[in-house]
């Protein structure tokens, strides 16, 4: 056991799977360059040392390139790991990533498999809006891909096995103010590790995980929302209000089962989301819950989500307009209370 | 008339999938007409040479990537006229099982990807097979067909820079037929779409795409490039299609004397006069039509006394094996 960031798990998580089996290979911008960053956020630095620029294919910037080749090349029985340097930059492969990745199984009749990973960091951290955006709703919608959202370094290793080792298209949504350690320092972000097994290991799609146990409250959050949820809560706890914090950590296949146990228990449901409100994850889930949970429901279900508005620059504006601790708070407070 | 130094045998075998296509392809439209092909459909009349040509140069475990208008390049790859008629029939027995239809027509098995109807959309999956060819210490090559107005798709630039740039065994086969559905090249693209080849630092080639022979010997020269890690080509084969752009297409935007002129140089025709000028017997030929009409005819029978998907099957082959949401 030893304790890594996400940077350093998802850098171990590619490393075994690129020793465990030759198909696997990284493809992208600035991955792999002698004296480089080892990708936007340094996640495959050093890698390409151990495997050769071969196995780390650096790209121009070609989003479309990048994406439609990984398709390609999991067609033929590879199975790449392609990443896009921040979550904006995958609108300008939105043809490979939704008619060509999540089609092509299914129009084939399913006699053509496309086994490929692509990883996007999502999050604002103070870069304006082009390199800002939280887009996993837009995903989740794309019949074909499924979805992963590894909060902790343990699920990210877990998580991207999970991924490399699927028949399908699997997009991992790693949050930049999580990487952590080894990672690229980012303003506000935190420096969390998670505890590593010695021992190899995957984490099924579908299995959320209940952070924090309580009776009170039931928040559903992701990412870094997830963290600030955890936040939440141990200060409300002080107030003797108890919130349940669920990880859904796949929002494809999504764990309905583990929401609708914990909303069974708390008879309200939180949604915290970094995307904007307007078509988010988060409108899916609050629909899944009242049509299958609502006589489960003592209230409204509520949604706390960045503003509908692109992401802003400044500090004091991004802040904001992402959901912080305090709004959390002063939400599920009043929830709590049935004030709102 | 007809390129010289292709065997001659080869030559028969080019005409026979070359009226194979055009027969299919005729038999589709009276189909289409009759409501029994469901749809639409994008003709490949008038451009045999390309598909045919191009195939005859890759073996069978070479890959294809194709368009829109897939029948002739999945024809001359070797996807059974049965399961393609069945899949536009929309039987269960389609080489897509009725889930890709006639824009996404296609079998893996004998390399033919299904098709892809973005236009340009094979063009980074197509760099990308070849990247996977290359990792895999293959020396297998993928040609990947597309039309005139693909070339105009950011999706062409970027793969084939990053075909050219990783030499990867590629070949792309653009089918210049002169108009991007109805839109005339002239309106579109202000450089020769062969001289597009050096802004990648790659060969490219102008063949006449209504000479098998041409588009053959073209195509064996790229293969062999490719197969040697050299990297890809890109060939323009200029032709023409005799048919509308998709159904119900009078293809009034172009001049009578253009689709007369090009009507005149029919690829197929042509193979034809060569083969008897050589010396084959109009016996032979008349044999080789005849059994692609009897292959078509077995083909719309098996595509009519096949059965229907159950309408569950929708919820199949969304997801890879493993998990499903």
């Amino acid at each position: 056991m030893k304790r890594l960031s996400i940077a350093e798990a998802l850098r171990e998580a590619m490393r075994e799977e690129m020793l465990r089996d030759e198909r696997v290979f990284l493809i992208g911008e600035d991955i792999g360059i002698p004296q480089g960053f080892g990708g936007a956020f340094t996640v495959t630095l050093g890698l390409s040392d151990e495997f050769g620029h071969e196995r780390v294919v650096d790209t121009p910037i070609s989003e479309k390139a990048i994406v439609g080749a990984a398709v390609g090349a999991a067609m033929m029985g590879m199975r790449p790991i392609a990443d896009v340097q921040y979550s904006d930059f995958l609108f300008c492969a939105a043809d490979e990533i939704i008619n060509q990745a999540a089609k092509m199984t299914y129009m084939s009749g399913g006699t053509v498999k496309v086994p490929m990973v692509l990883r996007a960091p999502v999050g604002a951290t103070n870069r304006g809006a082009q390199h800002a955006q939280s887009p996993e709703g837009f995903f989740m919608h794309v019949p074909g891909w499924k979805v992963a959202v590894p909060a902790t370094a343990y699920d990210a290793k877990g998580l991207l096995k999970t991924a490399v080792r699927d028949e399908g298209p699997v997009l991992i949504f790693e949050h930049k103010r999580l990487y952590g350690k080894g990672g690229r320092k980012e303003a506000g972000g935190l420096d969390l590790t998670s505890g590593i097994p010695d021992e190899d290991y995957c984490i099924p799609f579908g299995q959320a995980v209940v952070r924090r146990e309580g009776a009170d409250l039931t928040i559903v959050a992701t990412l870094l929302m997830m963290h600030r949820s955890l936040a939440a809560a141990d200060l409300l706890a002080q107030e003797g209000i108890n919130i349940e914090v669920i990880d859904p950590r796949t929002l494809v296949p999504f764990d309905n089962e583990t929401m609708l146990a914990s909303v069974a228990k708390t008879g309200k449901l939180l949604i915290v989301e970094e995307d904007n409100l307007t078509g988010g994850w988060g409108a899916e889930v609050a629909a899944r819950v009242a049509d299958s949970g609502f006589d489960l429901l003592d209230a409204p279900i509520k949604r706390l989500a960045s503003y509908d508005v692109p992401m802003p620059f400044a500090p004091v504006l991004e802040n904001f307009v992402v959901p912080s601790v305090d709004r959390i708070i002063e939400l599920a407070r009043a929830m709590v209370k049935g004030k709102v | 008339m007809i390129s010289p130094s292709t065997p001659p045998g080869l030559l028969l075998r080019m005409y026979r999938d070359m009226i194979r296509i055009r027969k299919f392809e005729e038999k589709v439209y009276l189909l289409f007409l009759e409501g029994k092909v469901l749809g639409t459909i994008h003709q490949y009349q008038g451009q045999e040479a390309v598909a045919v040509g191009v195939c005859s140069a890759l073996r069978r475990n070479d890959c294809i990537t194709s368009t829109h208008r897939p029948h002739g390049h999945c024809i001359a790859k070797g996807v059974p006229l049965d399961s393609m008629m069945a899949e536009l029939f929309a039987k269960s027995t389609g080489c897509c099982k009725a889930k890709g239809g006639s824009m996404h027509m296609g079998d893996i098995s004998v390399g033919a990807v299904p098709a892809i109807a973005i236009v340009a959309g094979g063009v980074t999956l197509a760099a990308g097979m070849g990247l996977a060819y290359k990792l895999q210490r293959s020396d297998r090559v993928v040609a990947c067909f597309f039309g005139d107005g693909a070339v105009n798709e950011g999706a062409f630039h970027e793969g084939a820079n990053l075909a050219a740039i990783k030499k990867l065994p590629v070949v792309f086969i653009c089918e210049n037929n002169f108009y991007a559905a109805s839109t005339p090249m002239q309106l579109t693209t202000p450089v020769g779409i062969a001289e597009r080849a050096a802004a990648y630092g790659i060969p490219g080639v102008v063949v006449d795409g209504n000479d098998v022979a041409a588009v053959y010997q073209a195509t064996v020269t790229a293969v062999a490039r490719a197969r040697r890690g050299e990297g890809p080509t890109l060939i323009e084969c200029q032709t023409y299609r005799t048919v509308g752009h998709s159904r119900g297409d009078a293809g009034t935007y172009r001049p009578k004397e253009e689709v007369e002129l090009w009507k005149q140089r029919d690829p197929i025709e042509r193979l034809r006069r060569s083969l008897i000028a050589d010396g084959a017997a109009e016996n032979e030929i008349a044999a080789i039509e005849a059994e692609a009409d009897r292959e078509i005819e077995t083909a719309v029978a098996f595509a009519e006394s096949s059965l229907p998907p159950q309408p569950e099957d929708a919820l199949l082959h969304v997801y890879g094996e493993g998990v499903t949401p």
